[in-house]
Protein backbone atom coordinates (compact mmCIF):
# COMPACT_ATOMS: atom_id res chain seq x y z
CA UNK A 1 0.00 0.00 0.00
CA UNK A 2 1.17 3.52 -0.79
CA UNK A 3 2.63 5.35 2.21
CA UNK A 4 0.76 8.41 3.43
CA UNK A 5 -2.42 7.40 1.67
CA UNK A 6 -5.54 8.47 3.51
CA UNK A 7 -9.19 7.60 3.05
CA UNK A 8 -12.60 9.17 3.51
CA UNK A 9 -15.56 7.24 4.85
CA UNK A 10 -17.08 7.58 1.39
CA UNK A 11 -14.21 5.50 -0.02
CA UNK A 12 -12.11 8.16 -1.68
CA UNK A 13 -8.33 7.94 -1.28
CA UNK A 14 -5.95 10.89 -1.21
CA UNK A 15 -2.16 11.05 -1.49
CA UNK A 16 -0.38 14.36 -0.94
CA UNK A 17 3.12 15.34 -2.03
CA UNK A 18 4.64 18.81 -1.98
CA UNK A 19 1.34 20.57 -1.49
CA UNK A 20 -0.53 18.73 -4.24
CA UNK A 21 -3.13 16.02 -3.51
CA UNK A 22 -4.13 13.25 -5.90
CA UNK A 23 -7.52 11.58 -5.33
CA UNK A 24 -9.40 8.56 -6.54
CA UNK A 25 -11.72 5.87 -5.22
CA UNK A 26 -10.64 2.80 -3.31
CA UNK A 27 -10.45 -0.76 -4.57
CA UNK A 28 -13.37 -1.58 -2.29
CA UNK A 29 -15.43 1.19 -3.90
CA UNK A 30 -14.69 0.07 -7.47
CA UNK A 31 -15.66 -3.48 -6.58
CA UNK A 32 -18.93 -2.32 -5.06
CA UNK A 33 -19.74 -0.24 -8.15
CA UNK A 34 -18.98 -2.98 -10.66
CA UNK A 35 -18.11 -2.15 -14.27
CA UNK A 36 -17.70 1.64 -14.51
CA UNK A 37 -18.91 3.03 -17.82
CA UNK A 38 -18.61 6.78 -17.49
CA UNK A 39 -17.40 9.60 -15.25
CA UNK A 40 -18.36 13.25 -15.17
CA UNK A 41 -15.29 15.23 -14.10
CA UNK A 42 -15.11 18.73 -12.56
CA UNK A 43 -13.61 21.63 -14.48
CA UNK A 44 -10.03 22.62 -13.72
CA UNK A 45 -10.18 25.65 -11.47
CA UNK A 46 -13.29 24.47 -9.59
CA UNK A 47 -13.18 25.01 -5.87
CA UNK A 48 -14.67 22.42 -3.54
CA UNK A 49 -15.33 22.25 0.16
CA UNK A 50 -14.36 19.11 2.01
CA UNK A 51 -16.77 16.26 1.19
CA UNK A 52 -18.60 18.23 -1.47
CA UNK A 53 -19.56 16.16 -4.51
CA UNK A 54 -17.03 16.80 -7.27
CA UNK A 55 -17.61 14.03 -9.81
CA UNK A 56 -20.18 11.40 -10.75
CA UNK A 57 -19.42 7.84 -11.73
CA UNK A 58 -21.89 5.68 -13.62
CA UNK A 59 -21.46 1.94 -13.41
CA UNK A 60 -23.76 -0.46 -15.25
CA UNK A 61 -25.96 -0.84 -12.20
CA UNK A 62 -25.64 2.42 -10.26
CA UNK A 63 -24.55 6.06 -10.18
CA UNK A 64 -22.32 7.34 -7.43
CA UNK A 65 -21.15 10.77 -6.28
CA UNK A 66 -17.45 11.16 -5.68
CA UNK A 67 -16.58 13.54 -2.86
CA UNK A 68 -13.62 15.84 -2.56
CA UNK A 69 -11.62 14.57 0.41
CA UNK A 70 -10.32 18.01 1.41
CA UNK A 71 -11.20 21.63 0.58
CA UNK A 72 -9.23 23.01 -2.33
CA UNK A 73 -8.92 23.93 -5.98
CA UNK A 74 -8.86 21.43 -8.80
CA UNK A 75 -5.61 21.86 -10.76
CA UNK A 76 -5.80 18.78 -12.97
CA UNK A 77 -8.34 16.10 -13.94
CA UNK A 78 -7.67 12.71 -15.48
CA UNK A 79 -9.26 13.28 -18.88
CA UNK A 80 -8.19 9.87 -20.12
CA UNK A 81 -10.97 8.46 -17.93
CA UNK A 82 -13.51 9.94 -20.35
CA UNK A 83 -12.39 7.37 -22.92
CA UNK A 84 -11.27 4.74 -20.43
CA UNK A 85 -13.57 4.78 -17.40
CA UNK A 86 -12.69 1.12 -16.85
CA UNK A 87 -9.22 2.20 -15.62
CA UNK A 88 -10.93 3.09 -12.34
CA UNK A 89 -11.87 -0.59 -11.96
CA UNK A 90 -8.59 -1.95 -13.27
CA UNK A 91 -6.19 0.39 -11.47
CA UNK A 92 -8.02 2.46 -8.83
CA UNK A 93 -4.82 3.80 -7.23
CA UNK A 94 -2.76 4.46 -10.34
CA UNK A 95 -4.09 5.04 -13.85
CA UNK A 96 -7.58 5.38 -12.32
CA UNK A 97 -6.69 8.59 -10.40
CA UNK A 98 -9.47 11.14 -10.77
CA UNK A 99 -8.38 14.67 -9.78
CA UNK A 100 -5.42 16.64 -8.43
CA UNK A 101 -6.29 19.30 -5.89
CA UNK A 102 -4.35 22.05 -4.13
CA UNK A 103 -5.59 21.70 -0.53
CA UNK A 104 -6.50 24.94 1.22
CA UNK A 105 -6.59 23.68 4.81
CA UNK A 106 -4.02 21.13 5.92
CA UNK A 107 -5.81 20.61 9.24
CA UNK A 108 -8.55 18.73 7.42
CA UNK A 109 -6.14 15.85 6.89
CA UNK A 110 -6.45 15.00 10.58
CA UNK A 111 -10.03 13.92 9.96
CA UNK A 112 -9.16 11.39 7.29
CA UNK A 113 -8.61 7.70 7.95
CA UNK A 114 -5.34 5.81 7.82
CA UNK A 115 -5.12 2.58 5.80
CA UNK A 116 -5.59 0.62 9.01
CA UNK A 117 -8.68 2.57 10.02
CA UNK A 118 -10.14 2.31 6.53
CA UNK A 119 -9.54 -1.44 6.32
CA UNK A 120 -11.37 -1.80 9.61
CA UNK A 121 -14.31 0.17 8.24
CA UNK A 122 -14.63 -1.92 5.09
CA UNK A 123 -14.07 -5.13 7.06
CA UNK A 124 -17.15 -4.24 9.06
CA UNK A 125 -19.11 -3.42 5.90
CA UNK A 126 -18.19 -6.60 4.08
CA UNK A 127 -19.16 -8.66 7.11
CA UNK A 128 -22.72 -7.62 6.37
CA UNK A 129 -22.80 -9.65 3.16
CA UNK A 130 -22.93 -6.75 0.70
CA UNK A 131 -26.66 -6.88 0.00
CA UNK A 132 -27.76 -4.80 -2.92
CA UNK A 133 -31.28 -3.89 -3.94
CA UNK A 134 -30.71 -3.30 -7.65
CA UNK A 135 -30.81 -5.86 -10.36
CA UNK A 136 -32.70 -7.46 -13.20
CA UNK A 137 -35.29 -10.18 -13.74
CA UNK B 1 -35.00 -17.42 -0.49
CA UNK B 2 -32.45 -19.39 -2.42
CA UNK B 3 -32.50 -21.43 -5.61
CA UNK B 4 -30.97 -24.94 -5.64
CA UNK B 5 -27.83 -23.42 -7.17
CA UNK B 6 -27.10 -20.84 -4.47
CA UNK B 7 -24.04 -22.64 -3.05
CA UNK B 8 -22.61 -23.02 -6.53
CA UNK B 9 -22.96 -19.29 -7.12
CA UNK B 10 -21.20 -18.43 -3.88
CA UNK B 11 -18.33 -20.78 -4.54
CA UNK B 12 -18.06 -19.38 -8.08
CA UNK B 13 -17.41 -15.93 -6.64
CA UNK B 14 -20.81 -14.40 -7.36
CA UNK B 15 -21.75 -11.03 -5.94
CA UNK B 16 -25.14 -11.79 -4.42
CA UNK B 17 -28.09 -9.47 -4.84
CA UNK B 18 -31.37 -9.50 -2.95
CA UNK B 19 -33.90 -9.61 -5.77
CA UNK B 20 -37.48 -9.56 -4.46
CA UNK B 21 -36.45 -11.76 -1.57
CA UNK B 22 -34.25 -14.06 -3.66
CA UNK B 23 -30.49 -14.28 -3.07
CA UNK B 24 -29.39 -14.23 -6.70
CA UNK B 25 -26.06 -13.71 -8.47
CA UNK B 26 -25.82 -10.15 -9.80
CA UNK B 27 -22.59 -11.08 -11.51
CA UNK B 28 -19.61 -13.37 -11.04
CA UNK B 29 -15.94 -12.39 -10.96
CA UNK B 30 -15.79 -11.41 -14.64
CA UNK B 31 -18.33 -8.64 -14.14
CA UNK B 32 -21.51 -7.65 -15.95
CA UNK B 33 -19.93 -6.35 -19.15
CA UNK B 34 -17.77 -9.43 -19.73
CA UNK B 35 -20.72 -11.72 -19.00
CA UNK B 36 -22.83 -9.74 -21.46
CA UNK B 37 -20.22 -9.89 -24.21
CA UNK B 38 -19.57 -13.59 -23.61
CA UNK B 39 -23.29 -14.26 -24.09
CA UNK B 40 -23.26 -12.46 -27.45
CA UNK B 41 -20.02 -14.12 -28.56
CA UNK B 42 -19.94 -17.59 -27.00
CA UNK B 43 -22.41 -19.01 -24.47
CA UNK B 44 -23.51 -18.24 -20.93
CA UNK B 45 -25.34 -20.19 -18.26
CA UNK B 46 -27.97 -18.40 -16.15
CA UNK B 47 -29.78 -19.66 -13.06
CA UNK B 48 -33.36 -18.46 -13.45
CA UNK B 49 -34.92 -20.83 -10.94
CA UNK B 50 -36.26 -17.89 -8.94
CA UNK B 51 -38.98 -17.44 -11.54
CA UNK B 52 -42.40 -18.97 -10.82
CA UNK B 53 -43.42 -22.20 -12.53
CA UNK B 54 -46.99 -23.46 -12.43
CA UNK B 55 -48.58 -26.50 -13.98
CA UNK B 56 -52.09 -25.98 -15.35
CA UNK B 57 -53.69 -29.36 -16.13
CA UNK B 58 -57.01 -30.94 -16.95
CA UNK B 59 -59.80 -30.78 -19.48
CA UNK B 60 -60.41 -27.14 -18.58
CA UNK B 61 -56.78 -26.02 -18.80
CA UNK B 62 -56.89 -24.81 -22.39
CA UNK B 63 -60.05 -22.70 -21.94
CA UNK B 64 -58.75 -21.32 -18.65
CA UNK B 65 -55.55 -20.05 -20.25
CA UNK B 66 -57.26 -18.80 -23.39
CA UNK B 67 -59.48 -16.62 -21.17
CA UNK B 68 -56.61 -15.38 -19.03
CA UNK B 69 -54.11 -14.28 -21.67
CA UNK B 70 -54.36 -11.65 -24.40
CA UNK B 71 -52.45 -13.75 -26.93
CA UNK B 72 -54.04 -16.67 -28.80
CA UNK B 73 -53.42 -20.10 -27.27
CA UNK B 74 -55.17 -21.75 -30.25
CA UNK B 75 -52.09 -20.92 -32.33
CA UNK B 76 -50.10 -23.38 -30.24
CA UNK B 77 -49.39 -26.95 -31.23
CA UNK B 78 -48.21 -29.55 -28.77
CA UNK B 79 -44.64 -28.84 -27.71
CA UNK B 80 -44.74 -25.14 -28.42
CA UNK B 81 -44.52 -22.07 -26.23
CA UNK B 82 -46.27 -18.71 -26.34
CA UNK B 83 -45.40 -15.35 -24.78
CA UNK B 84 -48.25 -13.21 -23.46
CA UNK B 85 -49.22 -10.59 -20.93
CA UNK B 86 -52.13 -11.30 -18.59
CA UNK B 87 -54.39 -8.38 -17.78
CA UNK B 88 -57.02 -7.23 -15.34
CA UNK B 89 -60.51 -6.32 -16.57
CA UNK B 90 -59.26 -2.76 -17.01
CA UNK B 91 -56.57 -3.92 -19.45
CA UNK B 92 -53.69 -3.22 -17.06
CA UNK B 93 -50.93 -5.81 -16.95
CA UNK B 94 -50.71 -8.27 -14.09
CA UNK B 95 -47.59 -9.93 -15.47
CA UNK B 96 -45.98 -11.15 -18.67
CA UNK B 97 -45.36 -14.86 -18.95
CA UNK B 98 -44.62 -17.79 -21.21
CA UNK B 99 -47.01 -20.71 -21.66
CA UNK B 100 -45.38 -24.02 -22.59
CA UNK B 101 -47.93 -26.40 -24.08
CA UNK B 102 -47.07 -30.03 -23.46
CA UNK B 103 -50.48 -31.04 -24.74
CA UNK B 104 -54.01 -29.65 -24.65
CA UNK B 105 -54.49 -30.81 -21.07
CA UNK B 106 -51.07 -30.01 -19.70
CA UNK B 107 -49.34 -26.63 -19.66
CA UNK B 108 -46.39 -25.20 -17.83
CA UNK B 109 -46.50 -21.44 -17.14
CA UNK B 110 -43.37 -19.47 -16.26
CA UNK B 111 -43.90 -16.11 -14.54
CA UNK B 112 -41.75 -13.35 -13.08
CA UNK B 113 -40.24 -14.05 -9.68
CA UNK B 114 -41.67 -10.81 -8.32
CA UNK B 115 -45.22 -11.84 -9.23
CA UNK B 116 -45.27 -15.48 -8.20
CA UNK B 117 -47.91 -15.25 -5.49
CA UNK B 118 -50.03 -12.69 -7.29
CA UNK B 119 -50.13 -14.73 -10.50
CA UNK B 120 -50.83 -18.05 -8.78
CA UNK B 121 -53.75 -16.54 -6.92
CA UNK B 122 -55.12 -14.98 -10.10
CA UNK B 123 -54.84 -18.16 -12.17
CA UNK B 124 -56.43 -20.30 -9.46
CA UNK B 125 -59.23 -17.76 -9.03
CA UNK B 126 -60.03 -18.00 -12.74
CA UNK B 127 -59.78 -21.76 -13.12
CA UNK B 128 -62.81 -24.02 -13.02
CA UNK B 129 -61.89 -26.24 -10.08
CA UNK B 130 -63.38 -29.46 -11.33
CA UNK B 131 -61.89 -29.30 -14.81
CA UNK B 132 -58.58 -27.54 -14.11
CA UNK B 133 -55.82 -28.22 -11.62
CA UNK B 134 -53.25 -25.50 -10.93
CA UNK B 135 -50.11 -26.53 -9.10
CA UNK B 136 -47.09 -24.44 -8.10
CA UNK B 137 -44.12 -26.57 -9.14
CA UNK B 138 -41.48 -23.86 -8.68
CA UNK B 139 -39.68 -25.81 -5.96
CA UNK B 140 -39.90 -29.14 -7.78
CA UNK B 141 -38.47 -27.98 -11.10
CA UNK B 142 -35.20 -26.11 -11.59
CA UNK B 143 -34.77 -23.74 -14.53
CA UNK B 144 -31.53 -22.80 -16.24
CA UNK B 145 -31.01 -20.73 -19.37
CA UNK B 146 -28.19 -21.50 -21.79
CA UNK B 147 -27.84 -18.54 -24.13
CA UNK B 148 -25.46 -17.57 -26.92
CA UNK B 149 -24.50 -18.44 -30.51
CA UNK B 150 -22.66 -21.54 -29.31
CA UNK B 151 -25.52 -22.84 -27.13
CA UNK B 152 -26.67 -25.40 -29.69
CA UNK B 153 -23.14 -26.66 -30.34
CA UNK B 154 -22.69 -27.17 -26.62
CA UNK B 155 -25.99 -28.94 -26.07
CA UNK B 156 -25.38 -31.25 -29.00
CA UNK B 157 -22.33 -32.53 -27.18
CA UNK B 158 -24.41 -33.24 -24.07
CA UNK B 159 -25.65 -36.63 -25.28
CA UNK B 160 -29.34 -35.88 -25.27
CA UNK B 161 -31.65 -38.69 -26.22
CA UNK B 162 -33.92 -38.59 -29.26
CA UNK B 163 -33.77 -34.92 -30.05
CA UNK B 164 -32.45 -33.10 -33.09
CA UNK B 165 -31.80 -29.51 -32.13
CA UNK B 166 -31.90 -28.46 -35.77
CA UNK B 167 -35.60 -29.39 -35.72
CA UNK B 168 -36.27 -27.38 -32.56
CA UNK B 169 -37.40 -23.99 -33.84
CA UNK B 170 -37.73 -20.87 -31.69
CA UNK B 171 -40.48 -21.42 -29.10
CA UNK B 172 -40.52 -25.17 -29.73
CA UNK B 173 -39.98 -27.49 -26.80
CA UNK B 174 -39.23 -31.13 -26.34
CA UNK B 175 -38.75 -33.61 -23.55
CA UNK B 176 -35.49 -35.48 -23.54
CA UNK B 177 -32.78 -36.31 -21.12
CA UNK B 178 -29.47 -34.59 -20.65
CA UNK B 179 -26.55 -36.35 -18.92
CA UNK B 180 -29.08 -39.09 -18.21
CA UNK B 181 -31.47 -36.72 -16.41
CA UNK B 182 -35.00 -36.09 -17.68
CA UNK B 183 -35.28 -32.57 -18.96
CA UNK B 184 -37.67 -30.39 -20.92
CA UNK B 185 -35.81 -28.13 -23.34
CA UNK B 186 -37.35 -25.11 -25.06
CA UNK B 187 -35.79 -22.83 -27.61
CA UNK B 188 -36.64 -19.71 -25.63
CA UNK B 189 -34.76 -17.03 -23.76
CA UNK B 190 -34.52 -13.44 -22.66
CA UNK B 191 -31.25 -12.31 -24.24
CA UNK B 192 -31.85 -11.81 -27.95
CA UNK B 193 -29.45 -14.65 -28.72
CA UNK B 194 -30.20 -18.20 -29.77
CA UNK B 195 -30.55 -20.31 -26.67
CA UNK B 196 -32.44 -22.79 -24.60
CA UNK B 197 -34.23 -23.06 -21.32
CA UNK B 198 -33.76 -26.28 -19.41
CA UNK B 199 -36.39 -27.56 -16.97
CA UNK B 200 -35.49 -30.51 -14.76
CA UNK B 201 -35.93 -31.98 -11.29
CA UNK B 202 -34.63 -29.47 -8.76
CA UNK B 203 -32.54 -32.09 -6.99
CA UNK B 204 -30.39 -32.61 -10.08
CA UNK B 205 -28.15 -29.61 -9.64
CA UNK B 206 -25.17 -31.53 -11.13
CA UNK B 207 -26.39 -30.37 -14.52
CA UNK B 208 -24.84 -26.95 -13.81
CA UNK B 209 -21.30 -28.26 -13.28
CA UNK B 210 -21.64 -30.75 -16.10
CA UNK B 211 -22.58 -27.99 -18.55
CA UNK B 212 -19.74 -25.78 -17.36
CA UNK B 213 -17.24 -28.63 -17.65
CA UNK B 214 -18.52 -29.68 -21.06
CA UNK B 215 -18.42 -26.16 -22.44
CA UNK B 216 -15.36 -24.68 -20.78
CA UNK B 217 -12.49 -25.39 -23.12
CA UNK B 218 -14.19 -25.35 -26.50
CA UNK B 219 -17.13 -22.98 -26.12
CA UNK B 220 -15.91 -20.67 -23.38
CA UNK B 221 -19.07 -21.10 -21.33
CA UNK B 222 -19.25 -18.85 -18.29
CA UNK B 223 -21.97 -18.34 -15.69
CA UNK B 224 -23.79 -15.03 -16.03
CA UNK B 225 -25.94 -13.20 -13.48
CA UNK B 226 -28.96 -10.94 -13.36
CA UNK B 227 -26.90 -7.86 -14.20
CA UNK B 228 -25.97 -9.17 -17.65
CA UNK B 229 -29.46 -10.62 -18.05
CA UNK B 230 -30.82 -7.08 -17.75
CA UNK B 231 -28.37 -5.44 -20.18
CA UNK B 232 -28.93 -8.25 -22.69
CA UNK B 233 -32.72 -8.04 -22.63
CA UNK B 234 -32.60 -4.25 -22.83
CA UNK B 235 -30.49 -4.37 -26.00
CA UNK B 236 -32.89 -6.98 -27.39
CA UNK B 237 -35.92 -4.76 -26.80
CA UNK B 238 -37.59 -7.03 -24.23
CA UNK B 239 -39.88 -5.70 -21.51
CA UNK B 240 -39.16 -6.07 -17.80
CA UNK B 241 -42.16 -6.21 -15.47
CA UNK B 242 -41.81 -3.64 -12.76
CA UNK B 243 -39.75 -1.37 -15.02
CA UNK B 244 -41.44 -1.06 -18.42
CA UNK B 245 -44.78 -2.71 -17.70
CA UNK B 246 -46.76 -2.83 -14.48
CA UNK B 247 -50.28 -2.46 -13.15
CA UNK B 248 -50.44 1.05 -14.64
CA UNK B 249 -49.66 -0.01 -18.20
CA UNK B 250 -51.64 -1.77 -20.89
CA UNK B 251 -50.01 -3.83 -23.65
CA UNK B 252 -51.14 -1.23 -26.20
CA UNK B 253 -48.86 1.47 -24.77
CA UNK B 254 -45.69 -0.60 -25.09
CA UNK B 255 -44.34 -2.74 -27.96
CA UNK B 256 -46.66 -5.59 -26.96
CA UNK B 257 -49.55 -4.74 -29.30
CA UNK B 258 -48.67 -7.87 -31.25
CA UNK B 259 -49.53 -10.03 -28.24
CA UNK B 260 -53.09 -8.70 -28.04
CA UNK B 261 -55.39 -10.73 -30.26
CA UNK B 262 -58.59 -8.72 -30.28
CA UNK B 263 -60.13 -11.19 -32.73
CA UNK B 264 -60.22 -13.77 -29.92
CA UNK B 265 -63.77 -14.34 -28.75
CA UNK B 266 -63.16 -13.36 -25.18
CA UNK B 267 -60.36 -12.74 -22.72
CA UNK B 268 -60.02 -10.75 -19.51
CA UNK B 269 -59.36 -7.13 -20.40
CA UNK B 270 -60.55 -7.35 -24.02
CA UNK B 271 -63.28 -4.74 -23.67
CA UNK B 272 -61.00 -2.24 -21.97
CA UNK B 273 -58.31 -2.73 -24.60
CA UNK B 274 -60.70 -2.31 -27.52
CA UNK B 275 -61.90 1.01 -26.17
CA UNK B 276 -58.60 2.32 -24.79
CA UNK B 277 -57.52 5.76 -25.97
CA UNK B 278 -53.81 5.19 -26.10
CA UNK B 279 -52.08 8.48 -25.28
CA UNK B 280 -48.49 7.50 -24.72
CA UNK B 281 -45.99 5.09 -26.20
CA UNK B 282 -42.83 3.38 -25.05
CA UNK B 283 -39.84 4.15 -27.25
CA UNK B 284 -36.14 3.39 -27.27
CA UNK B 285 -33.62 6.19 -26.74
CA UNK B 286 -29.90 6.68 -26.75
CA UNK B 287 -28.29 9.28 -24.51
CA UNK B 288 -26.06 11.63 -26.49
CA UNK B 289 -23.81 12.22 -23.52
CA UNK B 290 -22.08 9.74 -21.29
CA UNK B 291 -24.46 9.52 -18.33
CA UNK B 292 -26.60 6.46 -17.73
CA UNK B 293 -30.34 7.07 -17.40
CA UNK B 294 -32.31 5.16 -14.77
CA UNK B 295 -35.92 4.15 -14.14
CA UNK B 296 -37.94 7.18 -13.08
CA UNK B 297 -35.75 9.87 -14.65
CA UNK B 298 -38.01 12.58 -16.14
CA UNK B 299 -38.19 13.18 -19.89
CA UNK B 300 -38.49 16.80 -20.97
CA UNK B 301 -39.23 18.49 -24.27
CA UNK B 302 -39.28 22.29 -24.49
CA UNK B 303 -38.77 22.40 -20.73
CA UNK B 304 -41.99 20.46 -20.12
CA UNK B 305 -42.12 17.09 -18.47
CA UNK B 306 -43.57 14.72 -21.07
CA UNK B 307 -42.70 11.27 -19.77
CA UNK B 308 -40.22 9.19 -17.84
CA UNK B 309 -37.54 6.55 -18.25
CA UNK B 310 -38.74 3.00 -17.58
CA UNK B 311 -35.43 1.21 -18.12
CA UNK B 312 -31.95 2.65 -18.55
CA UNK B 313 -28.51 1.13 -18.63
CA UNK B 314 -25.29 0.88 -20.55
CA UNK B 315 -25.13 -1.17 -23.76
CA UNK B 316 -21.87 -3.09 -23.91
CA UNK B 317 -22.52 -3.94 -27.56
CA UNK B 318 -23.15 -0.36 -28.71
CA UNK B 319 -20.96 1.20 -25.99
CA UNK B 320 -23.68 3.76 -25.36
CA UNK B 321 -26.14 4.66 -22.66
CA UNK B 322 -29.58 3.43 -23.81
CA UNK B 323 -33.05 2.82 -22.48
CA UNK B 324 -36.82 2.89 -22.90
CA UNK B 325 -39.12 5.76 -21.97
CA UNK B 326 -42.71 6.83 -22.26
CA UNK B 327 -43.37 9.81 -24.52
CA UNK B 328 -46.54 11.34 -26.02
CA UNK B 329 -47.86 9.82 -29.23
CA UNK B 330 -46.74 12.73 -31.42
CA UNK B 331 -43.02 12.23 -30.73
CA UNK B 332 -41.11 11.01 -33.79
CA UNK B 333 -37.93 8.99 -34.13
CA UNK B 334 -34.78 11.08 -34.21
CA UNK B 335 -36.47 13.77 -32.15
CA UNK B 336 -34.34 15.10 -29.34
CA UNK B 337 -35.45 14.83 -25.74
CA UNK B 338 -33.83 15.80 -22.46
CA UNK B 339 -33.46 13.46 -19.54
CA UNK B 340 -33.18 14.69 -15.96
CA UNK B 341 -30.46 12.56 -14.42
CA UNK B 342 -29.62 13.53 -10.86
CA UNK B 343 -30.94 17.07 -11.29
CA UNK B 344 -29.11 17.88 -14.54
CA UNK B 345 -30.49 17.68 -18.09
CA UNK B 346 -28.81 15.52 -20.69
CA UNK B 347 -29.65 15.29 -24.38
CA UNK B 348 -30.97 12.05 -25.83
CA UNK B 349 -32.40 10.90 -29.13
CA UNK B 350 -35.62 8.94 -29.66
CA UNK B 351 -35.06 5.85 -31.80
CA UNK B 352 -37.36 4.13 -34.25
CA UNK B 353 -37.39 0.89 -32.29
CA UNK B 354 -36.96 -0.45 -28.78
CA UNK B 355 -34.67 -3.05 -30.31
CA UNK B 356 -31.03 -1.97 -30.20
CA UNK B 357 -29.53 -5.28 -31.22
CA UNK B 358 -30.36 -8.00 -33.67
CA UNK B 359 -28.44 -11.23 -33.66
CA UNK B 360 -26.81 -12.46 -36.84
Amino acid sequence: MIEDIKFTKEHEWIVTKEGLSVMGISDFAQRQLGDIVSIELPKVGSIFRRMQSMAIIDSVKASSDIYCAVSGEVVEVNEELLEHPEWINQSPYESGWIVKVKPSNMEEFNDLMTTEQYNKLIGEMEGGGGDDQRGGR
Amino acid sequence: MKTPFYDIHRSSGAKILNFHGWEMPLHYSSGIINEHINTRTNVSLFDVSHMGRFEVKGTGAYDCLQTLVTNDVSKLNNHQALYSPICYDNGRIIDDLIIYMINREKFLIVVNASNREKDLEWIIKHSNNSATVVEDVSDKIALLALQGPLAQNLLEKAAMVGIDLNQLKPFDLNITNIFGIECMISRTGYTGEDGFELFFDSSKIDIWDKLIQLGSPTFNIKPAGLGARDTLRLEAGLMLYGNDIDENTTPLEVPLRWTVKLEKKEFIGKKALITQQVNRKLVGFEVLEKRVARHGNEILMDSQKVGFVTSGSFSPTLKKSIGFCFVPMHVLSNELIEINIGGKLYKAKVLSSTRFYKRK
